[in-house]
């Protein structure tokens, strides 16, 4: 049976909304020649912004303050709880304060190339342009970044940048600029421009005449299930990590807006496309309900090993020098343990793979402290990495200055998404996708301090004005509650509901939730192999299967039922699955986050091929199965080169 | 309780278009700031006080020299007990303020937390006596204040009814056969104390608002006042029950 | 480990709650507090029961949402640490917990351990913000901030908003968590234009919702998990005194 026994091949798709000409005018070019909607006739045109992270709390509040009406929706009881706040690291732009020659263009070149060429480079130059205003912008609402004694930002090199271009507010960076975001969107509720939707859940998407013109929600305290109209609909809802049920998301993160939109007609681009990030703390145990990332610079200074001998159960400091395998500097003696996310993630499965982890389940690997702390002393350490340290004793309940902290790669961030043009626009006319949840500018993998620049990218510059372009067609025409599309999407979301709720089941949602991400991590996780794929996608259909025949969601309709929310998001990953294992199976090269074992080189290394897979793959849902259709990408100004870290 | 989970709209405009002004003194830092200053108002008559109180030491004559000129003061340039007078409305006026806010302060506390906790946990606040010893303490002080002015000011029912004579009276209050009003005088002091402790610094940071270390500093001075101004109220008893002073 | 809960359990807003008992079995003591409430769910599903409702998302700190009073402390007894990164190794064998949702009128319970937080977001939108719409920003260097500023307003804006400090006031005050925002803004150049008309219409927002006063206990801070300290309701009361005095 071949990858193509799974999907079928449907005709080009194409982005017709970017521009030609030279790169650093066509965002200056689309502006222009996207229509505009008068001041006053703002305020007769309604938009649903799903998701209140970055990417959607800032698009709300903008378009809010441009005068649209806006109604944002999270299922959170706060828009301030995203999972955006959970992110660390910090945020790039191309401002160069440093002096140290960074530029916007370099900016576009290193994130083209750190997405292993498999991005649009209109896409990625104007997020590299509007990186600079984002900082702007962001400490005229009084976020707190880090500053020097001058008073001037503080910048740091990150994930092995050559520049300093990463502005930061201590390891909390998503947070503070995820409040300023939040506070520019209350403000905006107190302006009467937003109405504001806690606690609520997209189910479905309302199509109407091959417009987007709603969605259907469900209040999660009362039950309710109703409709809102709108003339256009945003999806901010964040990424798809979950999937893998053990991930360094938050327990809600889900992929149901997107997926339902997907189901809907919107092309999902991508889906295989994983980041897995290698310093995570590892499992503990089967009662682990989430992994916790603990910050790459812990790389700057530790060093890490595994036992040279597999089935060395010692404890790490018995281990004699000579009985230990300093891996990442023995293979990349360049780079040593400052190789690139995906690298360090694989060796560390293969040293595993190899017996020759350690912790509970063989499942981690050390990452030592002891020589920095010789060379800079414990105060030294402490004074840089001290939280991370903490924050790993109060996990672990063990201390790191004593014994090596254990380390192991978890899936931390989703490149794929929904598919959508230069504008943000799905291929369903009036569908925009923003954030994670789309697919567009990190190519095949992404950089570090990346995502908080394209959410606010996406929400604060991007849509506001290309969503103007669409909207000067409206308003559009009014749909009654009782119009046919609305009544139908209504109807399917009342019947999944009454389906799980009267399933004769016997098994928790979570037991099947587990058991899926057990199978993705195992075969679509850091490694994926033709025979893996497949029989993950055999896996998860059996499983699916018995997960209708057999889950049991105890409680009723008409009250917060937090098993009935987890049971829909969790039959929505189930097909999400099946599509990430067709999309890395019919994806013969390896690329950025997606490696395929028969894609390498002689040692080892990922080998992509620009011959046969330089497109987007945009994956329509069929009836007899997903359709792929080809975007081909074009790279007139970073010709695509092999990586190297040797 | 009920939970009103509609989504979230801006409030619609007031009558004229106006936000309604806030009521700021009634508002929960304006009644404390009506706390602070009156409550300050009385520290600074309780020292004052405290040092009069000295005088018994000086002997009959010094005290009721000093309790006369407290009348006096000013004569003749403005009428008799015009000192004494102004002192008596201020305190007045603070004492109904101190009250006043606190009283409204802890009926929005209690409506603050309709359904208690079923578990009782330990205090670990800076000032985690405080929860515990402000409300009570104010209690019994207002019992004592009011036996206080019965007996030495009013001389209701103190022995000595001569006003001139104020030494005769103290000396009378706490005489050894009457150590039940000693016992009494010492266990509100403690209240006192307590109440001082946490209402000077708490005072401070209501009006000042200082930095996390000059409120290490000002914990400090409230410490130090309360047990200066506990000792210099509770020697005066303490010497006549011994029979120090007679 | 085996542990015997007291839970809190109502099943609705308007319903009556009380404590439950509940015994779970083999907690491991890597085990997160919420997993091991993981492991009851799962365990009372499995009997037909409806599973005990609790807020909880990010576990890892950051997000604010879990929210349980543990044995009469807010976020139990670890200090500077949230629900969700509590560890079972803080208990032994045999323990008896008691767990209860946040209690304060301004928070009203919704189901078991899960309280309605929004007065939080109304007191932001009464003016826990600086104005500044998008794409009217002067260069990110043309205003520098002397660090000592900068840290000082990270430090108070390092509030999850999680409600700690209100449930374990001994008043329900929301001021800890009011006053984090306002110092933060007060010590932002960019946070001066509207620093006297934030700070009132914040603290009308606070009373209007419910919230008591504060005491000065410092209770609150006390069981902050980002140890937000006492300084910043100082500066709120500052703020506030002269705000009121200009505004009269």
């Amino acid at each position: 049976m071949s990858a193509d026994d799974y999907f079928r091949e449907g005709d080009p798709v194409a982005d017709t909304k970017a521009p030609s000409g030279p790169i650093s005018e066509r965002w200056e070019s689309r502006r222009f020649s996207g229509r505009l909607v008068n001041p006053a006739n703002r305020r007769k045109l309604r938009v649903i912004v799903v998701g209140t992270g970055l990417a959607g709390a800032s698009a709300a509040a903008t378009l809010g303050e441009l005068g649209y009406r806006v109604s944002n929706y999270c299922f959170q009881d706060s828009p301030r709880r995203a999972h955006s706040i959970a992110a660390q690291g910090g945020i790039n732009a191309a401002k160069n304060y440093r002096g140290d020659g960074d530029s916007v263009h370099r900016l576009f070149y290193d994130t083209v190339k750190g997405g292993d060429f498999r991005s649009r480079e209109s896409n990625v130059h104007r997020l590299a342009e509007v990186s600079t205003e984002i900082i702007d912008q962001c400490v005229a609402q009084g976020v707190p970044f880090a500053r020097e004694y001058g008073g001037l930002l503080d910048n740091r090199s990150f994930g092995g940048a050559q520049v300093s271009r990463t502005f930061y507010a201590r390891g909390q960076t998503g947070q503070q600029l995820l409040l300023g975001a939040y506070q520019a969107l209350e403000r905006q509720v107190a302006a009467g421009t937003v109405e504001l939707h806690t606690r609520h859940e997209m189910l479905e998407l309302i199509v109407v005449d091959d417009r987007a013109r709603g969605i259907v929600v469900r209040d999660l305290v009362t039950g309710e299930v109703s409709t809102e109209i709108a003339d256009a609909v945003v999806l901010a809802s964040g990424g798809y990590g979950n999937v893998f049920f053990l991930s360094t998301n938050a327990k809600g993160c889900n992929v149901t807006a997107t997926w339902r939109a997907h189901r809907k007609g919107a092309y999902f681009a991508n889906p295989c496309y994983t980041q897995i990030h290698p310093t995570c703390i590892p499992q503990s145990g089967d009662h682990q309900s989430k992994l916790t990332l603990m910050s790459e610079s812990l790389r700057n200074d530790g060093r890490v090993w595994v036992p040279a001998e597999r089935g060395d159960d010692r404890a790490p400091g018995d281990i004699p020098e000579a009985e230990r395998d300093y891996y990442l500097e023995r293979r990349y003696p360049a780079f040593g343990n400052l190789v690139p996310r995906d690298i360090a993630s694989r060796a560390a499965k293969a040293v595993c793979d190899e017996g020759r982890g350690v912790g509970p389940g063989g499942l981690g690997v050390y990452l030592d402290f002891e020589a920095a702390i010789g060379r800079l002393g414990k105060d030294a350490v402490e004074a840089k990495y001290g939280n991370l340290f903490d924050m790993y004793e109060r996990i672990t309940g063990e201390n790191p200055y004593e014994r090596p902290m254990r380390i192991y790669p978890a899936v931390h961030y989703t490149m794929g998404g929904l598919w959508v043009d230069y504008d943000l626009m799905s291929n369903i006319p009036g569908l925009f996708v923003t954030g994670e949840a789309n697919f567009s500018d990190h190519g095949a993998n992404r950089l570090g301090a990346s995502a908080l620049m394209q959410g606010l990218s996406d929400g604060y510059f991007v849509l506001p004005n290309t969503i103007s372009d669409y909207l000067a067609d409206g308003p559009f025409e009014a749909v009654a509650d009782d119009h046919e599309a609305v009544a139908e999407a209504r109807e399917a979301v009342n019947d999944r509901i009454e389906f799980f709720l009267n399933n004769d089941g016997d098994r928790t949602v979570d037991s099947f939730h587990r058991e899926l991400g057990k199978i993705m991590w195992e075969y679509c996780g850091m490694e994926r192999t033709d025979e893996g794929l497949r029989k993950a996608i055999g896996l998860i259909g059996d499983l699916k299967d018995e997960f209708y025949k057999r889950v049991k969601v105890t409680g009723g309709a008409g009250e917060l039922n937090q098993q009935l929310e987890k049971a829909g998001r969790v039959a929505d990953f189930f097909e999400l699955g099946e599509l990430m294992c067709i999309d890395a199976l019919h994806r013969t090269e390896s690329c950025g986050g997606h490696f395929r074992a028969e894609s390498q080189t002689e040692d080892g290394e990922a080998r992509r091929d620009d011959e046969q897979f330089s497109y987007v793959a945009a994956w329509e849902h069929g009836q007899t199965g997903p359709v792929l259709h080809k975007e081909d990408l074009v790279f007139e100004y970073v010709k695509p080169t092999q990586r190297s870290y040797k | 309780m009920s939970t009103d989970l509609k989504p979230r709209k801006a409030a619609p405009a007031k009558a004229g278009g106006r936000p309604a002004r806030s009521p700021r003194l009634r508002s929960s830092i304006g009644l404390k700031l009506v706390m602070a200053v009156s409550g300050l108002l009385m520290v600074g008559f309780i020292i004052a006080h405290m040092a009069g109180n000295l005088h018994v030491f000086e002997g009959r004559e010094s005290m009721n020299d000093y309790a006369h000129g407290l009348r006096t003061f000013g004569e003749p340039l403005i009428p008799h007990e015009s000192l004494l007078w102004v002192m008596r409305l201020g305190l007045i006026a603070a004492v109904g303020a101190h009250i006043w806010s606190s009283v409204v302060l802890t009926r929005r506390a209690l409506a603050a937390r309709p359904v208690r906790y079923a578990s009782k946990k330990p205090a670990k606040g800076e000032s985690r006596h405080a929860a515990a010893t402000m409300r009570w303490g104010a209690a019994v002080i207002v019992l004592f204040v009011t036996w206080h002015l019965l007996d030495l000011t009013f001389r209701t029912v103190n022995p000595v009814k001569e006003v001139p004579d104020a030494y005769g009276a103290v000396v009378a209050a706490f005489a050894p056969e009457r150590w039940p009003v000693t016992v009494f005088y010492l266990l509100a002091l403690v209240a006192l104390g307590f109440h001082l402790r946490h209402g000077i610094w708490s005072a401070v940071q209501t009006i000042a608002g200082p930095d996390t270390r000059w409120r290490a500093r000002w914990q400090a001075a409230a410490l130090g006042v309360s047990v200066i101004v506990v000792a210099g109220f509770a020697v005066v008893p303490l010497a006549v029950s011994f029979g120090l002073v007679n | 480990m085996k542990l015997k809960l007291r839970i809190w359990r109502q099943s609705g807003a308007e319903a009556k709650g009380r404590m439950v008992e509940y015994i779970v079995d083999g907690i491991s003591e890597d085990a997160s507090f919420l997993e091991m409430l993981d492991v009851l769910n799962e365990q009372l599903i499995a009997e037909g029961a409806d599973p005990v409702a609790f807020d909880h998302d990010c576990r890892e700190g950051i997000c604010g949402a879990c929210s349980l009073v543990i044995d009469g402390q807010a976020h139990g007894p670890q200090a500077a640490t949230t629900t969700c990164q509590l560890h079972m190794r803080k208990y032994r064998d045999g323990d008896v917990i008691d767990v209860e949702p946040w209690r304060a009128g301004a928070f009203p319970v919704i189901k078991d351990l899960v309280v309605d937080r929004t007065a939080f977001d109304r007191i932001i939108a009464a003016g826990g913000y600086i104005s500044a719409p998008t794409g009217t920003a002067p260069d990110a260097h043309a205003t520098p901030v002397a660090k000592q500023d900068a840290d000082a307003a990270f430090a108070a804006a390092a509030c999850i908003g999680c409600g700690a400090c209100v449930a374990a006031c001994p008043n329900g005050s929301g001021m800890l968590f009011m006053a984090a925002k306002v110092a933060h803004l007060a010590r932002m150049p960019q946070g001066q234009p509207e620093r006297h008309t934030r700070v009132l219409g914040m603290v009308a927002e606070h009373d209007a919702s419910g919230f008591g006063g504060c005491t000065n206990t410092g209770e609150c801070s006390a069981a902050c998990p980002k140890e937000i300290g006492l300084d910043v309701i100082g500066q709120l009361n500052r703020d506030f005194r002269k705000a009121a005095a200009k505004a009269a």
